[in-house]
């Protein structure tokens, strides 16, 4: 192993960092951030815009960091006076035609112009009086604007398009500083990935419709998520601003979706704020239900699972690991017929050409996988049926078709955990409010048997709570955290045996191919 | 058509010998003059033997770097595994250029049998010959030319019997001054933007569509069929100042003297006899001002430093300029420098590919600092901010044209500042830019 | 300023494919010239502008259908280029060179009797009669022999503003 090493210091770390590794990638791992803007790990490089610019010992000239690969022993100094001087230029270059509309700009806060030249960049402009280069906003395609002032001529959006989407429906047009980015007249930024290059664009030049206006970057919360547009189980992250979700973004797994994610799966978000929502634990009597606390429906809830010899379980596929398994743990006893609801698109998958076993879905749901590794393996109308001659019947975030509620309804005690009044029906004995995705921390199982965490982006409305800690309370287990929920359930499934939830991590772990404990990453 | 002018006693035509004789023009006229016998020489070599030869001669790059052409041929692979392609660089675009362009007219085939010794010396079954859009008779009397060469066998699946095929395509540039750059025009023979390439990949591991590639100039190409025909220790004899400069060399001059035009002497030969001697001095009653000697991408010299320069790759350094492409640009005491300048640096912006950002701003930015000094509304510190400019534009990008922009520019403030001076004093009526 | 040429009088025609017939002929006896379609590209360009004059947009499409390349990337590459026309131009499309060698030998009082003289007013614009469209182009390499014009593909050198006149009335 050791010769495919080779040895290097950056800024007085010395690393050992393997052969053909970029400068600025090895950077990286020296806890060292060398300022780019063309360069992004997953896009050829151009080294266009010049920003990366280091100084290595020996070389007679700076050296662009991003196609520079370290040789042994070589000393990279990032931070010297030559290297910051070569960015400062950089960014007074680069800002001699771009506009300071940063208070209007949907970029601020997170643009990479703004940060260096923040950082590093000078305090005054010399260009003076001159008018700056001056072109109207384009609408490139149903969500995403081009606003020409803005570009840096990056290129990052041409690449994406080209070499990783496989559809170079954009273009660098005209050259010098008259050029810009262009759109054949006839085309569209159509293509089920092309918001990405909203994320790739580092100023404000590429920007989504869908987001604009609606937050300043600042006011934004974070929360690291995993996408429920489909089975593939893109990494996302949620941006939140008061309590509300705003925005879906990739979050890089080179496993997964590398830096990725559709246009599907990034608009899949609406329903998360949904405001007709189950805020407390209903109870029938008579024909009409009445609102009870969580000691007295858990009971209820506890009673009916612990007694009935005959149970069905039909759950959304959006439903976590957690919740399916303690349902299942809370009615053990019984049998069971258990079934996962899971939409199936019309139209074949659709897939991201440069990134190999990346697609949008046909199976429009994110835990399709994990729900049949815990035995919800029936078929949803043989699920149906069983109801007829089951005692319990347990519905998991699901809204049901007037004939299917007709006919769980009839025979069995009807419980349901639901999100939103939508799926209530007058015939359920216990309604239950649960936590949607955004709100509570749980694991999906992709379709490649990846068990991927995803943490709680907003607080829940009133009453609800996530649905493995309903199950736990009505006898699925004792678990106060997803956590504890995850561990419980993976000791009872082969396909998770030796998964903890603490070795997930923030890119997750293959069921069934996990390393013993203490084996190390 | 520009018609050239009887050969000065001072010259030693080799490369031009035929210029202005429309009788070397055609393959039949070319043999009669004793055309072709440096190929028949060189089929009768190795590969090998070639570039020694060539490599002996002390032959460098004439487009402009100067680089050793006999060492750039060695780089190719020996084993063929993979196509390998030669490509002429005759895109000549370098302001104050116009010799490669005379070859061709005259004598394309003295470039055809110059091109195939080179692709026979790197083992390249197919030559691209990269000509300018703009020069519309020339393309017309290559394709002529490269025609009666495959009907005399000199191209084709079997070069004058020697088994060995060779192509040559003549491939038409659109109006990109960068496309002279070898990557560029790599990328712009494969059909794309003419965007310089980042090296490495050098050209002779992966240039056209990756395969090993070698990109000589139009007059280097000329010069190494004589080269094989008479023999390295001749060519090197061809010296009169530094031994690592040898050969002849074509000069253009422009501007102001009384003959313009190109000018082929010996390496070394004094820069003084060209201007004043060959091309007879400035027009009457003026006084030299300054010489871009290089074609427009090189230092300005003043009329000391011409003083005692001598024409090779080393004295002209030596005098604070670069020989470049030997295109040489002569002002007079008339010129307006800051206005020429401009210009000159509007040319490079006019140019800029586009893709690093110092060259895409900085050559647009500089033209606007030199307009409003002309327009009689510049600082003092607009000096200062030109060099700083021109430093930031300075080997910080894939390809020199920044560079070459600056270049003029600095040259300019430091050696002549009484000319920015007479404007940032107003003591100078403004220019406004005329068209 | 120098650059490429604004649109012009000349009206739109319904467009014509240029890659049928002699033009296809004309098409396939590049392929085998090059390892690749796409380096097909500039020399099927100038197929389209000797035929029509100028590179329309429906010929962008025209020129990515046979080569199989987006209409997007051949815009990019058209517009790199500054030779290729992306509107009509005049009849007589006229380049004169301003750069500093042309420059310090009068180019500028040749380009500005051209405008005089064709009747085009300003650089990058066509004549009212559509007969002339003139522009300035970045050095013509013809640089001892100021000033020189490229009116369509004739190369005409040592031009000064007595002559221009002259040397229009060869071009109807």
């Amino acid at each position: 192993m050791t010769q495919d090493l080779v040895s290097v210091t950056i800024d007085g770390v010395t690393l050992q960092v393997p052969k053909g590794t970029s400068i600025i990638e090895a950077a990286k791992q020296a806890g060292v951030l060398v300022p780019h803007y063309c360069y992004h790990p997953a896009l050829p490089s151009p080294a266009v815009c010049r920003m990366c610019l280091v100084e290595v010992e020996k070389a007679p000239k700076l050296m662009p960091a991003c196609v520079t690969t370290v040789v042994e022993g070589q000393v990279v100094h990032t931070d010297s006076a030559e290297a910051r001087r070569a960015r400062t230029a950089v960014l007074e270059f680069l800002l001699i035609n771009h506009p300071l509309d940063c208070p209007i700009c949907d970029q601020a806060g997170e643009c990479e112009l703004q940060d260096y030249v923040f950082q590093e960049g000078r305090g005054g402009s010399r260009y003076g009086d001159y008018a700056k280069r001056y072109n109207p906003v384009e609408e490139f395609g149903p969500d995403v604007l081009y606003v020409p002032n803005r570009c840096i001529l990056c290129t990052r959006c041409v690449r994406f398009m080209e070499d990783v989407a496989g559809s170079p429906v954009l273009n660098v047009s005209e050259r010098g500083d008259r050029a810009y980015i262009g759109i054949d007249p006839g085309q569209l930024l159509d293509h089920p990935w092309a918001g990405n290059v909203v994320d790739l664009c580092p100023v404000g030049s590429l920007i989504s419709r869908d987001f604009l206006h609606k937050a300043r970057a600042w006011e934004l919360d974070k929360t690291a998520s995993v996408c429920s547009g489909c089975s593939q189980g893109c990494n996302t992250m949620i941006d939140t601003r008061d309590n509300t979700v705003v925005r879906l973004r990739p979050r890089p797994n080179l496993e997964v979706n590398r830096h990725f994610m559709c246009d599907h799966g990034r608009m899949h978000y609406r329903w998360m704020n949904r405001g007709d929502r189950i805020e407390a634990p209903l109870v029938r009597e008579g024909e009409r239900h009445h609102a009870t606390d969580w000691d007295h429906a858990l009971q209820r809830l506890g009673a009916l699972l612990g007694s009935a010899r005959r149970v069905v379980l039909l759950a959304s596929g959006a439903a976590s690991v957690e919740s399916l398994g303690l349902l299942r743990r809370a009615t053990r006893k019984a049998t069971v017929t258990a079934a996962v609801q899971i939409p199936m698109a019309e139209d074949p998958d659709q897939p991201l050409a440069g990134v190999p076993n990346l697609a949008l879905r046909r199976e429009r749901a994110p835990n399709g996988a994990g729900a049949r590794l815990l035995g919800y393996t029936a078929g949803w109308d043989e699920a149906l049926n069983a109801a007829a001659a089951a005692e319990v019947v347990v519905l998991l975030d699901v809204a049901l078709t007037e004939a299917e509620a007709r006919q769980v309804g009839a025979t069995a005690h009807l419980i349901l955990m639901g999100t939103h009044e939508g799926q209530v029906l007058g015939s359920a004995e216990l309604v239950l409010p649960v936590t949607n995705t955004a709100e509570e921390g749980g694991c999906f199982v992709n379709r490649d048997a990846r068990v991927q965490r995803y943490q709680q982006a907003r607080q829940a409305p009133g009453m609800a709570r996530p649905a493995w800690w309903v199950a736990a309370g009505a006898g699925g287990g004792d678990a106060a955290t997803a956590a504890e929920a995850f561990d419980l359930v993976a000791r009872d499934v082969a396909a998770l045996a030796g998964l903890r939830h603490a070795d997930l991590g923030l890119t997750g772990r293959i069921a069934g191919a996990a390393a013993p404990a203490g084996a190390g990453a | 058509m520009g018609y050239p002018h009887p050969s000065h006693p001072l010259e030693r035509p080799l490369l031009s010998r035929h210029f202005g004789d429309a009788g070397a023009r055609s393959f039949d006229g070319w043999v009669k003059r004793g055309g072709y016998q440096g190929l028949k020489k060189a089929l009768g070599m190795t590969r090998a033997q070639v570039i020694e030869e060539v490599t002996n001669s002390g032959l460098r790059g004439r487009g402009g770097a100067g680089f050793p052409t006999g060492l750039k041929w060695s780089f190719m692979p020996r084993e063929v595994t993979r196509p390998h392609y030669l490509v002429c660089n005759a895109d000549e675009s370098e302001p104050g250029t116009f010799k490669d362009r005379e070859i061709i007219r005259w004598t394309p085939h003295q470039l055809l049998e110059g091109c195939v010794v080179a692709a026979h010396a790197i083992g390249a079954e197919r030559i691209y010959i990269y000509i300018r859009g703009e020069f519309t008779t020339e393309y017309r009397i290559l394709k002529t030319a490269v025609a009666e060469a495959y009907h005399g066998g000199v191209l084709g699946a079997n070069v004058f019997g020697s088994g060995q095929r060779i192509d040559v395509v003549v491939h038409r540039g659109a109006g990109a001054y960068i496309c002279g750059e070898e990557t560029a025009m790599m990328n712009s023979l494969e059909g794309r933007r003419g965007n310089p390439r980042i090296k490495p990949p050098f050209p002779a591991q992966a240039g056209l569509w990756a395969c090993p590639t070698t990109v000589n100039n139009v007059e280097t190409l000329a010069a190494a069929a004589h080269i094989v025909r008479e023999g390295a220790a001749w060519h090197k004899a061809l010296c009169r100042g530094n031994p690592r400069s040898t050969g002849t060399k074509l000069f253009s001059v422009c501007g102001h003297v009384q003959r313009p035009g190109n000018y082929e002497v010996v390496m070394g030969t004094p820069m003084k006899d060209l201007i004043f001697e060959m091309c007879g001095g400035m027009p009457m009653g003026r006084r030299l001002k300054a010489v871009i000697p290089g074609g427009s991408s090189v230092p300005i010299m003043n009329a000391a430093e011409v003083e005692d320069c001598l024409l090779d790759y080393e004295g002209i350094v030596a005098r604070g300029s670069m020989l470049g492409s030997g295109g040489m640009i002569v002002m007079d005491d008339s010129t307006d420098l800051v206005y020429q300048v401009m210009r000159l640096a509007r040319f490079y912006a006019h140019e800029s590919c586009a893709q690093c950002t110092q060259c895409r701003e900085g050559t647009a930015w500089t033209v606007r600092i030199l307009e409003r000094i002309l327009a009689g509304k510049g600082r003092r510190e607009d000096l200062d901010l030109l060099l700083d400019l021109a430093d930031n534009m300075t080997g910080k990008t894939i390809c020199v044209l920044s560079d070459s922009c600056a270049a003029p520019v600095v040259s300019a403030i430091r050696k002549f500042p009484e000319e920015f001076e007479a404007y940032l004093s107003r003591s100078r009526a403004p220019v406004t830019v005329a068209v | 300023m120098s650059g490429t040429a604004t649109p012009g009088a000349v009206h739109h025609q319904p467009y014509r494919p240029v890659f049928v017939g002699e033009g296809r002929t004309a098409l396939e006896a590049l392929f085998p010239h090059y390892p690749t379609r796409q380096a097909c590209l500039l020399p099927a360009l100038w197929l389209v502008q000797e035929a029509r004059g100028w590179i329309a947009p429906e010929a962008i499409g025209e020129v990515a259908t046979v080569l199989g390349l987006t209409p997007a990337y051949v815009r990019g590459v058209v517009t790199f280029y500054t030779m290729y026309h992306t509107h009509p131009v005049g009849r007589h499309f006229i380049q004169v060179c301003t750069t500093t060698p042309c420059s310090i030998c009068g180019a500028e009082e040749v380009v500005r009797a051209l405008l005089q003289h064709t009747g085009c007013g300003e650089l990058g614009a066509t004549s009212p009669d559509g007969r002339f469209t003139v522009i300035e182009v970045e050095c013509l390499g013809a640089c001892g022999f100021a000033t020189p014009l490229l009116i369509d593909d004739d190369f005409i050198e040592g031009v000064t503003p007595e002559r221009v006149a002259g040397i229009l009335q060869g071009y109807k």
